[in-house]
């Protein structure tokens, strides 16, 4: 069982949700991703979704463009990415970790061996926003598989049933469901909405389920844990990066942790009313 | 082995290894739909006759097929025929492909119109066919090419389009790119995306290349009836290369037809300030498919230089690299300087004022002329005028504009 499952195993059996939070790599230095994460851990970090840097991030809002700028300013590349990975490993042999991020990256150092120093590196899962089912075909899938890396797929309130068969088949580890017709930092959070969506796609993919994007504070945090498996949080802790550049790593840590209380916070909320 | 070109891109949108469906989750349902209706529409006799009565009675098609006598003879060599693209209504080829789009999301009952612009050239064709229909335009313009294309940008207000500057990455062609594709994955239930080149992902590729297409089958129709023979060689510039494509295409065919992409080299190839993937790229992944990049070793996309704004792209489009890589056309650069010495000689000889992207193409022919020799005849598309492009020629030739 890959990490990930072993990891949504043991919260079920708790009758917890996960928290998953969501840092560019890189950003505001390349210095203080590690410290971050192991920060974001003992914060209340369940899983880490590490943002891989790409110039022309289409499907980001304002808030993670400008920390990718920030993170391709001082050079982060794929392969430095994986290096944090192996680092953070090294202290936490638990925690699992998704890299999310575009395709190019992963297609320039070639789909085998990224698969092979990802998992190197300690990785366990790969959501590639711009590389769906269809496109996995050609040799993404085989690659992340021969590795026993979990391919996470997006799942959008725009996506008809006829796709979800392909994300199961291909799919592992939890299902990515997008809460809104957006970017990633958007304001629309529409709760009955996702509540809707969540419940069909239940019926369909028997994984468990995350819900991101839009999700900016404890309380929408608490909203989504009462109707998913983990909540990602991205946007609301990388806007707290903007500012601090250059500045010491204990400083950044303790920004990022501070920002992820309320959400850990509204998950726990969630959990205690639901299913505790 | 002879090749059927009509049955590329294949059902995913792939040709050979390129092209293909790299979107975003969200809009996946929307590019099957479009997948769908253009594929019903591709067999609708109706359809293209209404395309066809638009194209000459709004654009003014067919565009003439000049056969250019001076400047022949200033060159030194082959017979220069220009296709002129720049005598279409709005000034470029761009508006064949705009009119097209502009159906499609009329017959998909989508109300509101966004595109993205270089040159500016898409998105006053774009803002133009959004007008006669009424329908919602917004375009998205990097920050660098508002203030050097200022008339387009004028232009697209007049229109009653809003025209959205671009601030973040290189703030050109690319950025533009980028926000037209957030815009898109937040309005996608009413919003139709009409991509300005023969890029993006499937159906785009396929569906701007049909539209586009109609320039070549004009051409070989025009050359036809002057020389009786088909021409020996196509000169086109490559941007996303629409306008090329939309040259090359019925000509694949006929492997005799000698074809040359023509790429931005900026400040020369060794230089590395240029827009010429095709020339110095490799293979990668962006906005939608899988094609020849400008990037560095890790994946980034490199910022690009051409004095054009047309063809500042890191891109292009997926069915020019499989097109390069069966050998089928060529792709060659020629630099800032070349494509401005070219637009000069084009005003001067014979009073067209090329757009500085077309002067890319016309500079090529120049060097090629010679080599094809006088008993040669070749076609150089004039992808459109260069009025847009006065304040950067006044600067270069120095005179106040
Ligand atoms: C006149 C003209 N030619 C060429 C281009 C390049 O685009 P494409 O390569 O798609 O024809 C542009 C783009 O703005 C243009 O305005």
């Amino acid at each position: 069982m890959s990490r990930i499952a072993q990891t949504f195993d043991r919260l079920r059996r708790q009758g917890r949700t996960a928290l998953i939070p969501y840092i560019t790599a890189g950003d505001p230095h390349p210095d203080c991703t590690v410290a971050a994460m192991h920060a974001l851990v003992a914060a209340g970090a369940d899983l880490i979704e590490l943002g891989v840097p790409f110039s022309d991030p289409m499907a980001d809002g304002p808030v993670i463009q400008k920390a990718t700028e920030r993170a391709l300013a001082h050079g982060t590349s794929l392969a430095q990415v994986l290096g944090m990975v192996a680092a953070f490993r090294r202290q936490d042999p638990h925690t699992p970790v998704v890299l999310m991020g575009y395709a190019n990256p992963i297609e320039a150092m070639g789909y085998v061996p990224f698969a092979l120093q990802a998992r190197a590196a300690g990785v366990d899962g790969v959501l590639t926003v711009d590389l769906p089912p269809e496109e996995a075909l050609d040799g993404y899938l085989e690659a992340l598989k021969t590795e026993g890396l979990d391919r996470i797929f997006l799942v959008a309130p725009t996506t008809p049933v006829s796709r979800l068969q392909a994300v199961a088949d291909q799919g592992a580890g939890f299902v990515y469901y997008v809460s809104l017709k957006g970017v990633t930092g958007a304001d629309a959070l529409d709760v009955a909405d996702v509540a809707e969506h969540v419940a069909a796609l239940k019926q369909h993919i028997n994984r468990p389920i995350g819900i991101g994007f839009g999700i900016r504070d404890g309380e929408r945090a608490y909203e989504m844990a009462k109707l998913a498996d983990a909540v990602i949080v991205g946007s609301a802790l990388v806007k707290e990066m903007e500012g601090l550049q250059g500045a010491p790593c204990q400083q950044v840590v303790e920004r990022v942790a501070t920002a992820l209380a309320p959400f850990r916070a509204g998950v726990d909320r969630a959990d205690e009313e639901v299913k505790g | 082995m002879t090749i059927d070109y009509t049955q590329f891109p294949d059902a995913r949108g792939h040709f050979g290894p390129y092209g293909g469906i790299f979107a975003p989750e969200t809009l996946m349902a929307a590019l099957a739909a479009l997948q769908a209706q253009y594929a019903t529409l591709k067999q609708d006799a109706a359809f293209w006759a209404a395309l066809a009565a638009d194209l000459r009675d709004y654009v003014g098609r067919p565009t003439p097929l000049y056969f250019a006598e001076r400047l022949t003879a200033a060159y030194g060599g082959a017979k220069i025929y220009l296709k002129r693209e720049d005598l279409n209504h709005t000034g470029a080829h761009k508006v064949n492909n705009t009119i097209g789009q502009a159906l499609l999301a009329q017959r998909l009952g989508k109300t509101r119109i966004i595109a993205e612009t270089g040159a500016g050239q898409h998105g006053v064709a774009t803002a133009t066919v959004a007008a006669r229909l009424g329908l919602e335009c917004v375009v998205y313009m990097g920050a660098d090419d508002v203030a050097r294309q200022a008339p387009n940008v004028a232009r697209m207000k007049m229109l009653g389009a809003e025209v959205v500057p671009v601030t973040s990455g290189t703030r050109t062609l690319k950025d533009a790119l980028n926000e037209a594709m957030r815009d898109w994955v937040t309005h996608v239930d009413d919003t139709f995306y009409i991509i300005g080149t023969v890029a993006g992902p499937h159906p785009y590729p396929e569906m701007v290349r049909d539209f586009q297409a109609v320039i070549g089958r004009e051409a070989k129709e025009q050359v036809m009836q002057k020389e009786g023979r088909l021409p020996d060689a196509l000169v086109a510039c490559v941007g996303g290369g629409s306008n090329a494509i939309g040259l090359f295409y019925e000509f694949l065919p006929h492997e005799e037809v000698a074809i040359y992409g023509v790429e931005a080299a900026g400040l020369g190839l060794e230089s590395g300030q240029h827009a010429a993937p095709l020339c110095a790229g490799r293979p990668g992944v962006l906005h939608g498919n899988r094609t020849y990049l400008m990037q560095d070793d890790n994946g980034q996309i490199m910022g690009t230089h051409s004095i054009s704004a047309g063809l500042d792209y890191p891109g292009v489009g997926p069915e020019h690299a499989w097109l390069k890589d069966i050998g089928r056309a060529n792709y060659v650069a020629v630099t800032d300087e070349e494509a401005l010495a070219a637009c000069r000689d084009l005003t001067r000889l014979e009073g067209i004022l090329p757009a500085l992207e077309s002067s890319h193409a016309l500079a090529y022919a120049k060097k090629l002329a010679p080599e094809l020799g006088p008993d040669k005849i070749m076609i150089v598309n004039l992808s459109g005028r260069g009025d847009k492009d006065m304040k950067t020629l006044a600067a270069v030739e120095g005179f106040e504009y």
